[in-house]
């Protein structure tokens, strides 16, 4: 009943290759990131659950122009990933074409892993930022 | 309870675009008094502050401003509150306020905001506008404000079946439009500049996220707004031209990931814009403008379609047939909207009650929309997080 999951356990965990959610006990759905209740239903009546970590690019978005304490990293594409599971998470699409191959990208089947960057002044964590990133399946 | 009509006293705007020699509250004064010049009141009339701003801690190293606000325009002691909610900080203050009047709160308040993000710099704008997704998930992997809409803008060709390139070719048209409109405006950020842009302009711009070029996005801008709003009673003794608060609403949601497809949808602006709709007991054909928030030029179009104007999907060939140019069947952003005035974020909400409200007074010295009655605004803040919309009108309901 109304399982928790902190941001560290979260990111944790996915840095060892491991996606948590919550699955809803009432209604069956999936909630990914983890969050107070149920995403779905809002029922409270949730378990922790493991994802594949498995899932399909919605879209995408190659940044060129970044804020401070990320602009190191630039150019970075940012994704968005629909899970076997039916959440959808944002992370990084590691590949240098995204823009040249464009909305062919959208479908592409891929495997979410955790890798850490440094963090930066204002983000919650100040130890690291855990990004989520995309592995295209196909590559 | 029954509710009082409201209505509109005054408005105030300073000029948009770069103001380092102003400070936060020298903004929000400037446009104060330009609204309490034609309100016709006395200072000690207005009984509350409802002050808008996003991020003066990023960009002034300011929080707790109301104080400040009500102290530096004689206004010491009466209470004021600072709303934020990203780019809708001003409209939720302006529906706080309005809120306050129609139930009997107060009788008499100024509404407005300031923003100074121009003077901050692109890379602490840039973060300081980021400031505005969500805090975790999304800004790990580096999502901007112009990202969130470049990730709206694939999805919408997907899933519409546009292909990108022609997609982008009817958003460079909301560009086109509302930079000739901001290029008229001589208080908007462009004034006289990119008044005579073509597709190939917008297209060829330097790439912020992809698809998305400059010219797909709004600026950042300093600039203050104001409003000064009263019961009806009070109103029609000072002024004889008030313009009636018809109906608000306001709608949210969580972050993008958690909206998934519904994300070009936009469906907490389809509940706000519902709730004003049916308070103002209008429906999207009686509105005669509109003043959406065009902070890119995808956003212009899905909002267009969540307001109502056109079924989802069409609002990019809407453009492109010339429905919401002024000459169109329902004109959008007359004053330029944010990408040719400027978007001084917690000023924004209430600049649009200004254009608005300028219309319907006959006072537009450009670009009057001819015989309008009924004007609505349309302020979106963070990625589909708050959103608020106002229809206001020159009858009582
Ligand atoms: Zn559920």
């Amino acid at each position: 009943m109304a399982d928790t999951i902190s941001f560290k356990e979260y990111f944790d965990a996915l840095l060892e290759g491991k996606l948590l959610g919550l699955k809803c006990s009432d209604c069956g759905a999936y909630t990914c990131p983890p969050k107070a209740v149920c995403d779905s239903c809002g029922s409270r009546n949730v378990e922790r659950a493991e994802l594949s970590g498995k899932g399909r690019i919605t879209t995408f978005t190659t940044t060129y122009i970044a804020p401070v304490g990320y602009d190191k990293e630039v150019p970075y594409t940012v994704a968005m990933v629909e899970l076997e599971e039916g959440p959808w998470i944002v992370g990084r699409l590691e590949i240098e074409n995204a823009d040249e191959i464009g909305q062919d990208l959208i479908g592409e089947e891929v495997v979410v892993e955790g890798k850490e960057f440094p963090t930066e002044m204002f983000y919650p964590d100040k130890k690291k930022r855990v990004v989520p990133v995309f592995r295209l399946e196909k590559a | 309870m029954e509710k009082r009509d409201v209505a509109v006293l005054g408005v105030g705007q300073t000029k948009f675009g770069y103001h380092p020699d102003k400070s936060l509250v020298d903004l929000f004064a400037e446009a104060f008094y330009e609204a309490f010049n034609e309100s016709n009141i006395e200072l000690k009339d207005i009984q509350a502050i409802y002050y808008g701003n996003f991020v003066g801690e990023m960009t002034d190293g300011s929080a707790n401003l109301s104080g400040f606000i009500s102290d530096e325009i004689g206004l010491r002691g009466i209470p004021a509150r600072r709303y934020e909610a990203a780019c809708a900080s001003s409209s939720v203050a302006f529906r706080e306020a309005y809120l306050a009047v129609a139930h009997g709160i107060y009788d008499c308040v100024a509404v407005g905001g300031s923003e100074r993000l121009y003077n901050a710099g692109t890379a602490i704008g840039t973060r300081a506008l980021a400031t505005a997704v969500d805090g975790l998930h999304e800004m790990t992997a580096g999502l901007t404000f112009p990202g969130v809409f470049a990730l709206a803008a694939r999805l919408y060709s997907k899933k519409y079946e546009i292909p990108m390139e022609k997609l982008h070719e009817k958003m460079a048209l909301v560009s086109i439009k509302n930079h000739k409109y901001g290029a008229m405006n001589p208080k908007a950020q462009f004034y006289n500049k990119f008044g005579d842009l073509k597709v190939e302009d917008v297209l060829n711009s330097k790439v912020i996220c992809s698809p998305l070029t400059l010219f797909d996005c709004c600026p950042m801008t300093d600039g203050g707004s104001a409003v000064i709003i009263a019961s009806v009673d009070f109103a029609e003794d000072v002024i004889d031209n008030p313009v009636y608060v018809l109906g608000t609403g306001q709608s949210g949601a969580g972050g993008l990931f958690r909206q998934r497809e519904d994300m070009v949808r936009a469906i907490p602006r389809k509940i706000a814009a519902e709730m004003a709709y049916k308070e103002a007991k209008l429906t999207p054909k009686d509105i005669d403008f509109v003043e959406i928030h065009d902070c890119f030029t995808i956003a212009e179009i899905i909002a267009s379609e969540a307001m109502g104007f056109f079924e989802y999907g069409k609002g990019a060939d809407a453009v492109e047939e010339g429905e919401t140019w002024v000459e169109g069947s329902i004109p959008i952003n007359p004053d330029g909207g944010l990408i040719g005035k400027g978007h001084p974020v917690g000023a924004t909400g209430t600049s649009q009650i200004y254009a608005v409200v300028k219309q319907l007074r006959n006072e537009f010295k450009y670009n009057q929309i001819k015989d309008a009655e009924i004007g609505m605004t349309d302020t979106l803040g963070g990625d589909f997080g708050t959103l608020v919309n106002i229809i206001l009108g020159i009858h009582r309901r």
